[in-house]
């Protein structure tokens, strides 16, 4: 009998790397299809020789697929897993392969999405940039290698993960298992968001209500930005953040909505009501 | 601009450009991009304040779905590169990288509808088993998304610093303060894309719980994520125990088993 077809670490490690690269050839008609074929290409050297077979798994790969470029990894793993199994014939289809990458994608993109996306690079980048306005070089170099350390290791961790645990992976995904770890994500997400709104968020409108001479002929300035900073700091930007929000759902280009903004901004500073 | 320096740009332009669409190591964010433009120019510091400026104006802006951000990695490149030759103001700097990500978004969006072509000629080198095709395919589609940043970070590099000058001149002040005033208030475009992306609203109140402590206190941002997490963690824990409990409830309610609870935890009742 014909000796069984295994991938190695290195096919493993060459998936990794390349898996950096699996956005290089987005398009409209089928996204990241042809990353992914990159990416599974030296699995697909390894298990199927040249041939009606080889040729197959290529085209397997290169139908439609998106989802979050980071956690892409354990849905490479499991993918590559399945056709160590279909090139060793256990009874695993092309359609089951397809299928599992059909299933993933979806619950993958809705975790990927508000853990990196929405939460961990803007935090990041937020911090990264409060250092960078003075001239500080840590806020780059911060916002860079932590960012990177993290985002390589859930790729390398994440694709080793898939490799061994293979189908199996579907009962780990069963239950409430992603959507806890959604809400989670999602929680974070918003309590940071909420915090970025209140300081990181600049509207100054300086408008006098009221001069007030003191005995000593000290004048006291009451704008009305320190109005509005005694009852409730940041509400404006609060309020601001939340029409957008608004706005957005009902289908507003957010292009549209910055430029607006840009407009508001320059007759603010023209009419002096901004600062 | 010597020889030297404009190769070294050609080379981050080229960098930034696939990273623009790769998403991966995120060298095309201003605050990485404009830095290393910074460095090569000799004025490192410029760089840093730019890149930290134009870093929080674009916070939100992400590829979600289909859906394609502005493009920060030409707008950061070219515009730290005229801020610093002509020896221009932070606020003339995002009124040329605002207008440079909005023409880059469709630069890109140009470059991914050409892709779909070389995706059609990868299926016929599928269908022939010519691995190496499909490879310079996908090649190919990143030089493409290269060139995208750098065949106009050349033209900029070989324009004369006084025709940049002049031009930069003439944008009237009120345009550039008031592109000032809107690079702090733009943040929350950002926020509010975040924030529909998680639109579960029972969660919500996080959201304010966030907002209230930022408001009333002086945590920093590392002691928010800190805290977010452990909020998260506890949410979690605490609706865990309640179906725990009523599944127990239910159990002991069949009066087929009688479980001992020592679980002395008020809060869950």
């Amino acid at each position: 009998m014909e000796k069984e077809k295994r991938l190695t670490k290195k096919e493993i490690f060459s998936m990794f790397i390349r898996s950096n690269f699996l956005l290089g050839s987005f398009n409209f008609e089928r996204v990241q299809a042809m990353g992914y074929c990159y990416v599974m290409i030296p699995a697909i050297k390894k298990l199927y020789g040249p041939g009606a077979k080889r040729n197959e798994a290529l085209q397997r790969h290169l139908e439609w697929f998106n989802t979050h470029p980071w956690l892409t990894a354990p849905i490479f793993g499991v993918t590559a897993a399945m056709e160590e199994e279909m090139a060793n014939n256990k009874g695993i289809d092309g359609k089951a392969i397809s299928g599992m990458k059909i299933g993933l994608m979806g619950p993958i993109a809705g975790v990927g999405d508000p853990i990196f996306w929405g939460t961990i690079r803007p935090v990041l980048a937020a911090l990264g940039a409060s250092l960078a306005l003075g001239g500080n070089i840590a806020g780059p170099l911060l916002f860079f290698f932590l960012l990177n350390a993290i985002r390589l290791s859930t790729k390398y961790y994440g694709l080793k993960y898939g490799y061994v645990k293979g189908m199996e992976i579907l009962q780990d995904l069963a239950g409430n298992r992603i959507q806890k770890l959604t809400e989670g994500a999602s929680i974070l997400g918003l309590f940071v968001m909420g915090a970025l709104v209140s300081k990181w968020t600049t509207i100054n409108i300086p408008i006098v209500v009221s001069r007030i001479k003191d005995e000593s002929g000290k004048v006291d300035v009451q704008t009305v930005q320190n109005v509005l900073d005694s009852i409730m700091p940041g509400a404006l930007p609060l309020g601001l953040t939340l029409l957008v929000a608004w706005m957005l759902r009902k289908g507003v280009n957010p292009l549209l909505i910055i430029c607006g903004i840009f407009v508001i901004g320059i007759l603010g500073y023209w009419a002096g009501f901004l600062a | 601009m010597s020889s030297l320096q404009i190769i070294l740009l050609l080379i981050i332009a080229a960098i930034t450009g696939i990273a623009s669409v790769l998403d991966e190591g995120q060298t095309h964010r201003p605050l990485v991009a404009c830095t290393l433009v910074g460095l090569v120019l000799g004025d490192l510091k410029t760089g840093i304040i730019l890149g930290g400026t134009l870093e929080l104006m674009a916070l939100g802006w992400m590829n979600v779905g289909l859906a394609m951000a502005p493009d920060t990695a030409i707008a950061s490149v070219i515009s730290t590169i005229l801020v610093i030759t002509a020896d221009q103001g932070i606020g003339e700097g995002i009124a040329v990288a605002v207008a440079l990500a909005a023409a880059g978004q469709a630069l890109t969006i140009f470059v991914r509808t050409i892709t779909v072509f070389f995706i059609h000629r990868a299926d016929q080198y599928a269908k022939a088993g010519n691995i190496k095709g499909i490879e310079i395919m996908h090649i190919t589609a990143m030089v493409f998304q290269a060139l995208r940043v750098m065949i106009p970070t050349l033209i900029v590099a070989l324009i004369s610093v006084s025709a940049v000058q002049a031009f930069l001149g003439n944008i009237p002040d009120v345009i550039t303060k008031g592109l000032q005033i809107g690079g702090g208030i733009i943040v929350v475009v950002g926020y509010a894309m975040v924030i529909n992306m998680m639109n579960i609203p029972y969660l919500k109140p996080f959201f304010y719980i966030g907002f209230l402590l930022a408001a009333f206190t002086d945590f920093n941002l590392v002691g928010f994520g800190a805290l977010g997490l452990c909020l998260a963690l506890l949410y979690q824990q605490v609706m865990q125990k309640q179906s725990a409990h009523g599944a127990v409830a239910a159990a002991s309610d069949s009066g087929s088993v009688a479980v001992y609870d020592d679980d002395d935890d008020d809060l869950d009742a």
